[in-house]
């Protein structure tokens, strides 16, 4: 099929149709591919690098932004080491949007392979997957982040917790987030595989895990993206939650959640911007991509077409 | 056939006792507390037949009478509780090495029922034919899948063109149709019809019962066909078993049971077709619902509906013995209590 064809078939679609009737949906979704776009090319769009100690001046710390007396050398402000704003929120968003993505790419995986596995396999394999799952639901996702991150922290030192803190991060907000994935492919595959072309496939004498992957995966994926770019939103929020918290990202690869803490500080002495521009542009993210997992939820239910 | 098979000289599929139990109880925790007892489904309660090559063996009855079932036991969906299922002299049951297994499995495949569940909504149909000959390693380079796959479409009566597009851009028919390339693609010798008809319009049954008989014809096919649409069996089979919950209760060629039924339940079967020469003669409307195959009547399982029931068929469970020509499991025609019935049958 060529790519012509590839492009009428799609513009002919339902989603597509239901994306052209929605104009708050093609505005978050303008707003995130925004948002992307300035994140990915952050290192042409800053006028400073942050995270270079030797491009910084303590003599710049606290610079209000342009319309309030600063200057255009600090469009947005200045940060308590003269950090400009701008700079830095967009290389904080890189981190958000990083850390956020890996979050969901590895929940998902874990997610998926549970739930495939205690969906097809059943038996005691699906009792005890589901079951730490449900015990696993009955926490807040930020409590298990917390946890997994305390305990970290308790067996290596700090130093080399800086060093590995994105990763841990990472690994406990996955950890917190995989249940929900598990959970929609267990109860799609257990409709999925009494379906007759799985019987087919069985006929024909194909292994369990090449039916899986080959027939049930693809038949499950539509509630999957729904929930990966809802949970987007919730993993960044997570992380943003846990750097305000102080047990995130380190100040010195900050991310939007760890600008928002160290503007915290400031917020009472006057100095608004720091904590301010970056909660604007995190709630602008987490926002459009909320309304952007609405829809498409919306889209890919028949029932609500 | 391309393939050196092991072609044996009795039947191509023999069931022997072929018996099928589910077990539907509520769960462990239910039963202890609230004293439920175990539930075992008798789906399939012994079932014996010979399907001999290029015949088509026709299986009909009542929803819920285990047809399906004994389809999915033959092809190996299920194992069987009790009993053997045999392919060219072959016991399925056996332990095999998965080359071997692969070699029988390339020699029988399966039409389903449901048209619009039995084909993956995400593959395209070209892909969906291809399969099995991947599957088995039938082809050997792309060149050869793609012509073959064409070479199927043709034969179901579609287009090469069709190939690139996705089943639901095909209608019923045009479905089931691609259910039968895709089963016709390993270049079997026997196929199970699991109710291929059912799920299609009127015009488009005969249309495809019209392309089966001519794919039979054309490759020697052997089929066993599971339905309960009487005037279909009719068109298609050469013999018929009659199920009732479970078991086997007539088994005659489709001439002599369509015209000298000898069990009660087939003349009720017979009785449900409409026809347009009502002839006047008394027909007995069905009575009652097939009982549940938990809990089945003691003795003749269709004693409760039957109107010729004695004391011995309340209690002894008949056995098929054969009658000039077929078998039958009936107290009555056994003792010569029922006499026979002419009937006239024209299809359509």
């Amino acid at each position: 099929m060529s790519l012509r064809d590839r492009i009428g078939r799609a513009a002919d679609s339902d989603i597509w149709f239901s994306f052209k009737a929605s104009p708050v949906t093609m505005v978050a979704a303008g707003l995130t591919a925004f948002i992307f776009l300035a994140a990915l090319l952050a290192p042409l769009l800053a006028v400073q690098n942050p995270y270079d100690p030797a491009s910084l001046n303590l003599s710049d710390a606290m610079k209000p932004p342009v319309f309030f007396g600063g200057d255009w050398s600090f469009p947005l402000g200045s940060d308590d080491q003269g950090r400009d704003l701008y700079s830095t929120i967009l290389y904080g968003t890189r981190m958000s949007l990083f850390v956020g993505l890996c979050c969901v790419v590895v929940a998902m995986v874990i997610g998926i392979t549970l739930g495939l596995v205690s969906g097809y396999v059943g038996g005691a394999v699906e009792a005890v997957i589901m079951r730490i799952a449900d015990v696993q639901l009955t926490f807040p996702a930020i409590l298990i982040a917390l946890l997994i991150d305390g305990v970290v922290r308790g067996i290596i030192s700090v130093k080399r917790h800086d060093e590995i803190a994105g990763f841990v991060i990472i690994v406990s907000i996955s950890l917190s987030l995989w249940v929900q994935y598990a959970r929609t492919v267990r109860g799609s595959v257990l409709v999925e595989r009494n379906k007759e072309y799985v019987q087919a496939a069985r006929v024909i004498g194909l292994s369990r895990w090449l039916i899986m992957i080959r027939h049930v995966l693809p038949n499950v994926m539509g509630p999957v993206m729904v929930i990966a770019t809802i949970n987007l939103g919730v993993a960044i929020i997570t992380e943003a939650t846990l750097s305000f918290l102080g047990v995130g990202l380190p100040a010195t690869q900050p991310s939007l959640g760890t600008l928002i803490r160290i503007g915290n500080e400031y917020l009472n002495s006057g100095e608004w911007w720091i904590t301010i521009f970056p909660g604007i542009t995190l709630a602008a993210l987490v926002l459009a991509v909320n309304m952007l997992g609405d829809w498409l939820r919306d889209a890919l239910n028949p029932k609500l077409r | 056939m391309a393939d050196a098979v092991t072609t044996t000289s009795g039947p191509l599929v023999r069931l022997k006792g072929l018996k099928r139990y589910f077990d539907v109880s509520p769960p462990l925790l239910a039963r202890v507390i609230e004293r439920k007892p175990r539930a075992i489904v008798q789906a399939v309660d012994g079932i014996d037949i010979e399907i001999a090559r290029g015949e088509t063996f026709s299986l009909v009855g009542e929803s819920g009478c285990g047809k399906s079932t004994v389809a999915r036991l033959v092809v190996g969906l299920y194992g069987p509780t009790e009993g053997s299922v045999e392919f060219d002299g072959m016991d399925m049951q056996e332990r095999r090495s998965a080359a071997e297994m692969s070699v029988i499995r390339r020699r029988m495949q399966m039409i389903f029922q449901d048209p619009f569940a039995s084909l993956n909504p995400r593959w395209r149909v070209f892909d969906i034919i291809a399969e099995p000959i991947r599957a088995f390693g039938l082809a050997n380079s792309t060149d050869e899948i793609r012509d073959r796959v064409n070479e199927l479409l043709a034969q179901v009566r579609l287009t090469a063109a069709d190939g690139s597009k996705y089943p639901h851009e095909f209608s019923g028919g045009q479905r089931q149709r691609i259910s039968i390339a895709r089963a016709l693609a390993s270049k079997p010798e026997f196929l199970v019809c699991d109710e291929p008809t059912s799920a299609l319009d009127v015009s488009v049954q005969a249309q495809i019962l019209n392309l089966m008989m001519d794919l039979q014809r054309e490759f020697g096919l052997t089929y066993l066909f599971i339905s309960h649409n009487l005037a279909v069996v009719y068109h298609i089979s050469t013999r018929v078993g009659v199920m009732y919950l479970g078991r086997l209760v007539e088994v005659a060629d489709t001439q002599s049971l369509f015209r000298r039924p000898r069990h009660p339940y087939t003349r009720m079967l017979l009785d449900t077709i409409p026809d347009l020469e009502m002839t006047g003669r008394q027909r007995a409307p069905v009575a009652g619902e097939v009982p549940s195959p938990i809990n089945p009547p003691s003795g003749c399982a269709f004693h409760p509906r039957c109107p010729h029931a004695n004391e011995r068929c309340k209690v002894e469970r008949p056995n098929l013995s054969s009658l000039d020509g077929g078998s039958v499991a009936c107290h009555a025609v056994e003792e010569g209590r029922l006499p026979m019935e002419e009937r006239t049958y024209a299809a359509g």
